[in-house]
C-alpha cells in the first residue's frame, strides 16, 4: 500500500501565526494559557488560551480576498492557516485536494442568536468551498476530542484508498461559553493552567487554535526530511460515555494496531506526545495504556500545558509539532508537570532536550470512548 | 479487489420502522420522538437501563442499530461505525444552551452536556454490542453515500473493520431521519454508493 506523507503544515493559536512562531514558542516553554477576563466567554477571570481578536483581523486583513463576507472567527482562523500553507506550497493546488475539517462544535456560540446557520457544522465546510472556490464540499468530521488526529488518519486512509493524491485536513475550535460550562459542570476546569500527569492535576484549561496539515502520496514534493504517517489505528473503550476506561482498553488497542501496521514494536518508538488533558482519570487511563503498551519508559509530554485543550484542533496541532520535534530532533518539556501523579510509571519529559528522534507515537481519547494512535515517522 | 455487501438495512422515519424494506414497526398515537423511542424500545423487549438515560438522537441511533442486528447472534467487535448526520448534536446543544442563558440562573448539567457530541452514539451503540472499533461521525448537509461508501469500504478492505455499521442518524427541530446499512462480506446486494442511495431513498 503505498506511503502517505505530511509535507507542510500551519498554525494558528495563541503561540503564534504559524508553525515556525508555535514551535519557537515552544523552544522557549512560552505559554499560551493566561487569565482571560472577557465576559461574552464568561463573567469571571478564569485561565485558559485565547487568540486575540485585534491580532487575528489584522492578519485577515492583509490575506483575505473577501473582505466584506460574513465570517466567524473560527473561519478566520482556518481560513488563515491553509492560505498560509497554500502560499508556502506553491505546487500545492487545493481544487485538487481532499479535504477533511475537523471541528467538535464549529461556531457553537451563533446557537445564543434568532438566525443562527452558522451553529450548524456544515456551514464551516460551505463557507471553506466559497473562499477557496471549490468544486468539492470539503468533509467534516466531529468525533470528539480525537478529531483532529482521527481526521489524519482519515486523510491518510484516503490517499491509501487511491481516492486523492493529496488531502488538506483543517482542524479547529473556539473557546467558548458553551464549552467552558459543560466542563465546569463537570468540575473538570483547573483554577490555575493545566498540569498534565502532574500529582497536583485538578482538571483542564480550555484552549483555541486552528491548523491544517498537507498530505501526499508524493514523496517529490517534500523539501528536507522525509516524516511520514506510517500506522494509524482508533478504537472504542465500550466502556463509559464520559469516563475512560479503567484498563485503557480502547487506546490500548489503538497504540497496538498504529504500531502493527507500522511494522514497529513498542521499543522503537523515541517519543510520546500524549492526549494528556490533566484531568485525574484522562491522564491516569493514558499511563494504564502506555505501560500495558510497554511504553512506560519512552520520553513523554503533554502540548496542553501550552496550548490548552484546543478539542478538534488539539491531536491535530500536536501531531504537527510532532514532526517538527522529529525535524529538530528536540523533546519539548512538558509544562506544568512538577510530580508524577499516575499510578504507573510514564517518563515525563521534565525540560528541553536534543536527541535524536526517528518515531513519534500521538495518542488522543475522547467522550464517547474514543481513541486515536498515530505513528509519525522520520524516514531515511 | 474483495468484494463487499450491504446484507442488511433499516429506516426510523415518521413513527415507522422498515428493516431490509419490510415494515416492522408502526406507531399511530406517539406524538413525540421521546414516546416513539419509548414504543420501539418496548417492542423490542429490550432490557437496557441506561436506555433511558440518553437523549433522543442517542435513542434513535441506538434503536435502529438494535433493529438492524437483531437477526444476529452477536456482533464482531471489530464492526466499525460510520455515520453521520446534518444537526450534529444540537437538538440537546440547544438545552445545554437553555441551561447557561442566564448566568445568575445557571444550571448545567454533566448529564445533558455529555450528549452535546455527535459521537456520543457511537459510544453508546459500542457499550451496548461491545464494539471495541473504529468510530467516525461526519457531519454533510445530506446523506452523502459515495463518501460514506468510499470510506466504509476502506476500513473494510485495509483491515480495519470486519464489517461496518454505517448510515444517517439526524435529528433536528423535532424531525428525524435514520437510516443504517450493516456492510460485511456477505449479502446478495453488492456496496456501491448507487446501491446505498438507493435503498436510502426506499
Amino acid at each position: 500500500m503505498r506511503k502517505v506523507y505530511l509535507i507542510d503544515d500551519s498554525i494558528i493559536s495563541p503561540l503564534g501565526f504559524s508553525t515556525q512562531e508555535n514551535f519557537q514558542n515552544l523552544q522557549e516553554n512560552n505559554i499560551g494559557i493566561k487569565e482571560v477576563d472577557n465576559n461574552d466567554i464568561w463573567s469571571a477571570p478564569f485561565y485558559g488560551s485565547v487568540v486575540d481578536n485585534t491580532k487575528l483581523n489584522e492578519a485577515w486583513n492583509s490575506i483575505s480576498n473577501d473582505k466584506n463576507g460574513d465570517y466567524s472567527k473560527l473561519e478566520k482562523m482556518m481560513i488563515l492557516s491553509v492560505s498560509k500553507l497554500l502560499s508556502n506550497n506553491p505546487s500545492l493546488d487545493i481544487s485538487r485536494c481532499g479535504i477533511v475539517i475537523s471541528t467538535t462544535k464549529g461556531n457553537i456560540g451563533e446557537i445564543r442568536k434568532e438566525q443562527n446557520d452558522k451553529a450548524y457544522l456544515g456551514s464551516i465546510a460551505k463557507t471553506i468551498q466559497g473562499y477557496f472556490d471549490l468544486e468539492q464540499t470539503p468533509k467534516v468530521l466531529s468525533n470528539a476530542c480525537i478529531s483532529g488526529g482521527l481526521a489524519l488518519a482519515i486523510g491518510k486512509r484516503m490517499i491509501q484508498a487511491q481516492l486523492f493524491d493529496d488531502v488538506i485536513v483543517i482542524g479547529g475550535d473556539l473557546l467558548s461559553e458553551f464549552t467552558l460550562s459543560g466542563f465546569f459542570s463537570f468540575q473538570a476546569v483547573s483554577a490555575a493552567p493545566c498540569k498534565p500527569f502532574c500529582k497536583n492535576r485538578t482538571g483542564i484549561s480550555l484552549g483555541e487554535a486552528a491548523a491544517s496539515a498537507w498530505l501526499s502520496a508524493d514523496k517529490n514534493k517534500i523539501n528536507g526530511e522525509v516524516i511520514s504517517i506510517s500506522g494509524d489505528a482508533s478504537a472504542n473503550d465500550a466502556n463509559h460515555i464520559s469516563g475512560p476506561s479503567r484498563t485503557g482498553e480502547g487506546l490500548y488497542i489503538s497504540i497496538t494496531k498504529a504500531l502493527k501496521e507500522a511494522n514497529l514494536r513498542s521499543e522503537q518508538i523515541d517519543y510520546i506526545t500524549a492526549h494528556g488533558t490533566a484531568t485525574p482519570f484522562n491522564d491516569e487511563m493514558e499511563a494504564i495504556a502506555f505501560n500495558r503498551a510497554g511504553l512506560q519508559e519512552v520520553p513523554l509530554n503533554s502540548l496542553k500545558g501550552y496550548y490548552g485543550h484546543t478539542l478538534g484542533a488539539s491531536a491535530l496541532i500536536e501531531s504537527i509539532i510532532a514532526r517538527h520535534c522529529l525535524l529538530n530532533n528536540e523533546l519539548i518539556a512538558s509544562v506544568g508537570f512538577e510530580e508524577l501523579g499516575v499510578s504507573q510509571p510514564v517518563n515525563v519529559i521534565t525540560k528541553n532536550e536534543s536527541k535524536k528522534l526517528t518515531r513519534v507515537l500521538k495518542t488522543a481519547s475522547g467522550f464517547g470512548g474514543c481513541n486515536v494512535a498515530l505513528i509519525i515517522e522520520k524516514l531515511a | 479487489m474483495e468484494k463487499f455487501y450491504i446484507s442488511d438495512f433499516c429506516s426510523l422515519r415518521n413513527n415507522r420502522v422498515f428493516k431490509n424494506g419490510e415494515k416492522i414497526y408502526y406507531d399511530v398515537t406517539s406524538e413525540s420522538i421521546k414516546d416513539f423511542a419509548k414504543g420501539l424500545y418496548k417492542s423490542l423487549d429490550l432490557k437496557y437501563p441506561k436506555f433511558h438515560k440518553m437523549d433522543e438522537l442517542c435513542k434513535l441511533g441506538f434503536l435502529a442499530t438494535e433493529v438492524l442486528i437483531s437477526h444476529m447472534e452477536d456482533v464482531d467487535q471489530d464492526t466499525a461505525l460510520v455515520l453521520s448526520n446534518r444537526a450534529s448534536s444540537l437538538d440537546t446543544d440547544r438545552k445545554h444552551q437553555v441551561s447557561i442563558d442566564d448566568r445568575a440562573n445557571f444550571y448545567p448539567s454533566p448529564a445533558v452536556f455529555v450528549y452535546t457530541l455527535p459521537n456520543i452514539i457511537m459510544g453508546e451503540i459500542s457499550i451496548k454490542n461491545k464494539l471495541k472499533s473504529e468510530n467516525a461521525f461526519f457531519i454533510s448537509e445530506h446523506f452523502d453515500p459515495e463518501f460514506i461508501a468510499n470510506y466504509s469500504q476502506v476500513l473494510l478492505q485495509t483491515g480495519k473493520a470486519s464489517n461496518v455499521i454505517c448510515g444517517w442518524v439526524d435529528l433536528d427541530n423535532d424531525k428525524y431521519d435514520v437510516f443504517l446499512a450493516f456492510l460485511s462480506k456477505k449479502g446478495k446486494k453488492e456496496l456501491t454508493k448507487k446501491e446505498l442511495n438507493n435503498l436510502y431513498n426506499q
